[in-house]
């Protein structure tokens, strides 16, 4: 046995005999750590979180949660996991206590244990003064407030969050990018998220995995991942558009590549803020006057670029402003994959 | 961190919880509540009003002899009519004989529909967080069950309640125990519909699924039963059916409870009947829901 939280091994998942979803996964979730699954749409990131909570049955492969093989011990799996899903669950009909206390009673926990949780948990995600009120009137933030706190109350010790920012605008995203963190240090336990936001994976996780077409494709630190490509990126304009510089720049030490496009140099460079001026030097010293310069710090957008060949953004904001549309794609995703017979 | 021991838990934890969920949706919106029971009203009160079966014998002029006095025939058609009512209906009013009827149709009704939250369910992705948690999966879909029978017995009851007020010819000896042997006969037909309907929802992602087979079977369940009409007087192919239809045996059951003198005998059929439907289909409901609640 491990004292690794999530011990994941070939994990896979085929749908229909034909789709397949997750492909031979493989992957380790340190105690204490939050991990993040980024990758597009589509990619199996809720298809691999099913399988981890015991809600999807693998095709192949398995996975130890807290100790617990998800295939041969799936009651153990279930009482240590906390799961926000990508819906929002809540009930709409129901006040957000009775909604938590509901949670509660699935845990069977004990009624006077759960109503001190409930509140408590509440009071941690801001909800105590709506807490009697129907989630029908609430906000898309309170709603994921309260399904983070729903998913809390059996103090779970890995806790799994599917796409926990889907569909917020971008001040309710940070906001609810606190209340994880916030949690996260009350409870001190693990997180396995997924997301297809590269500034939450970002922001938020200690490690994360790319996951893309079902495949992991890089996985590591987001600093490491982005150091990994191999350095800053800097942009770079001189007065003579004519003069080429290029073979120039490439003598500095610690330049890794240069481009040039459209009079512009595009420069890979380790250390971007100590090279900088002793490229300016360079291209100085034969005469030539440097116009413009940008450094720009890799993102994980680059990483995800330099592994799969495609922006992230750009997948995304052809579906940006179609949250509708996105979550029926997903609906129909689901009904698929659940292979019906009717 | 982790203070759930699963060992030291009630195995039916979270029943209750669910059950009560799915009641709560329903009495805080009274508006389905009413319209749960509108249509068993407007059958009752409108057809069983309207088909007026009793008054056939009496309301027309028979071409007799004239030797026969008017008065006579006035005479010997109403007693035909009511021996002719009470021998084929039972009691001599049509609107008591349907009444009865249309709780078992508002029984049958909740019990289709009960599919339904399933599908809503799984579609809202609140059943993938249920299943996520330590919570039986056959609590998961007695719950469902539940939820309905309850929400069946007490559509039926108000049924029951405005029949009396519509005029409702209860049998001289109804006491208590009668009327507790109607809501345990109505308790077992629920059961068993509900399950059935449960299980046919239990994987699917489609409520246009179910609104068609609800939409298939109602009519079916419905003429197919001594429901509205005495089965004795079907074809026989007919009877075959209503024969093995549950809806035949609930409605006799409650018919005899409330209308008729009890046949002690036809009544032990009746349950048996209904206990052994009720028995079996839940627990194929929940040896199913072991193997197809998780994908």
């Amino acid at each position: 046995m491990t004292n690794d939280a999530v011990v994941v091994e070939g994990l896979t998942k085929v749908f229909n005999k034909n789709l397949v979803a997750v492909d031979h996964v493989d992957f380790t979730v340190k105690e204490g750590e939050i991990f993040g699954f980024l990758g597009p749409n589509g990619a199996g990131k809720t298809t691999t979180i099913n399988m981890l909570i015991t809600v999807l049955r693998p095709t192949e492969g398995g996975a130890v949660v807290c100790n617990h093989d998800i295939l041969k011990d799936a009651s153990g799996v279930r009482d240590c996991i906390g799961v926000v899903p990508q819906e929002y669950t809540a009930d709409e009909d129901l006040t957000g206590f009775e909604n938590v206390i509901l949670c509660a009673d699935l845990y069977g926990i004990p009624r006077d244990e759960s109503k001190k949780r409930a509140e408590e948990l509440l009071q941690l995600v801001e909800l105590t003064k709506f807490k009697d009120k129907q989630v029908a009137t609430y906000s898309g933030g309170m709603r994921r407030r309260l399904e983070l706190a729903c998913g809390l109350i059996n103090r779970p010790h890995v806790f799994f969050l599917d796409e926990p920012t889907l569909g917020l605008d971008v001040q309710t995203r940070a906001a609810t990018w606190n209340y994880i963190r916030l949690l996260k240090k009350q409870f001190g336990m693990t997180i396995f998220m997924t997301t297809h936001y590269l500034e939450e994976a970002d922001m938020l996780c200690d490690r994360v995995a790319i996951i893309d077409r079902g495949k992991i494709i890089a996985m590591g630190a987001p600093n490491d991942l982005k150091e990994s490509l191999g350095g800053d990126i800097m942009t770079l304009s001189i007065q003579d558009g004519e003069a080429d510089v290029s073979d120039l720049i490439k003598k500095v030490s610690k330049v890794k590549e240069v481009k040039k496009q459209d009079g512009t140099y595009r420069i890979k460079v380790v250390d971007g803020e100590e090279t900088a001026p002793t490229i300016i030097d360079a291209v100085r010293a034969e005469g030539h006057r440097v116009t413009r310069l940008s450094l720009t710090k890799p993102t994980l957008d680059e990483v995800y670029l330099e592994y799969t060949g495609r922006s992230i953004r750009e997948e995304e904001e052809s579906k940006e402003g179609f949250a509708a549309q996105r979550m029926a794609m997903r609906k129909a995703r689901g009904q698929r994959s659940m292979g019906m017979g009717h | 961190m982790n203070e759930n021991k699963s060992n030291s838990k009630n195995p039916l934890h979270g029943l209750w919880a669910l059950t009560n969920r799915d009641l709560k949706k329903w009495y805080k919106n009274p508006i389905i509540l009413l319209l749960g029971i509108i249509q068993p009203i407007i059958w009752m009160s409108l057809l069983g009003k309207a088909m007026n079966l009793g008054d056939m014998f009496t309301s027309f002029s028979p071409q007799l002899p004239p030797t026969i006095p008017q008065e006579q025939i006035k005479q010997v058609m109403s007693e035909l009519s009511k021996q002719a009512m009470t021998q084929i209906f039972g009691t001599a009013d049509y609107f008591s004989y349907m009444a009865v009827g249309m709780m078992s149709f508002v029984v049958m009704f909740t019990a289709m529909f009960s599919g339904m939250s399933m599908v809503f369910d799984r579609r809202l992705g609140f059943l993938n967080k249920v299943l996520s948690t330590p919570v039986a999966r056959g609590s998961i879909l007695m719950a469902k069950i539940f939820s309905a029978v309850i929400r069946a017995l007490v559509q039926a009851s108000i049924v029951l309640g405005i029949a009396y007020l519509l005029g409702l010819s209860v049998s001289a000896d109804f006491t208590v125990l009668n009327l507790l042997g109607v809501y345990a006969a109505l308790f077992l037909i629920s059961m068993g519909l509900s399950s059935i309907f449960i299980l046919i929802a239990i994987r699917s992602t489609k409520q246009e699924t179910q609104m068609a087979v609800v939409n298939l079977l109602n009519l079916p369940l419905m003429f197919a039963s001594n429901a509205l009409f005495p089965a004795s007087l079907m074809p026989e192919w007919l009877q075959t059916i209503t024969r093995i239809n549950p809806v035949t045996y609930a409605t006799d059951a409650t018919r005899q409870l409330i209308l008729y003198n009890i046949d002690t005998h036809q009544l032990a059929i009746d349950f048996l009947f209904l206990g052994a439907f009720a028995v079996i289909f839940s627990t194929i409901g929940i040896v199913l829901s072991w193997r197809y609640l998780t994908k």
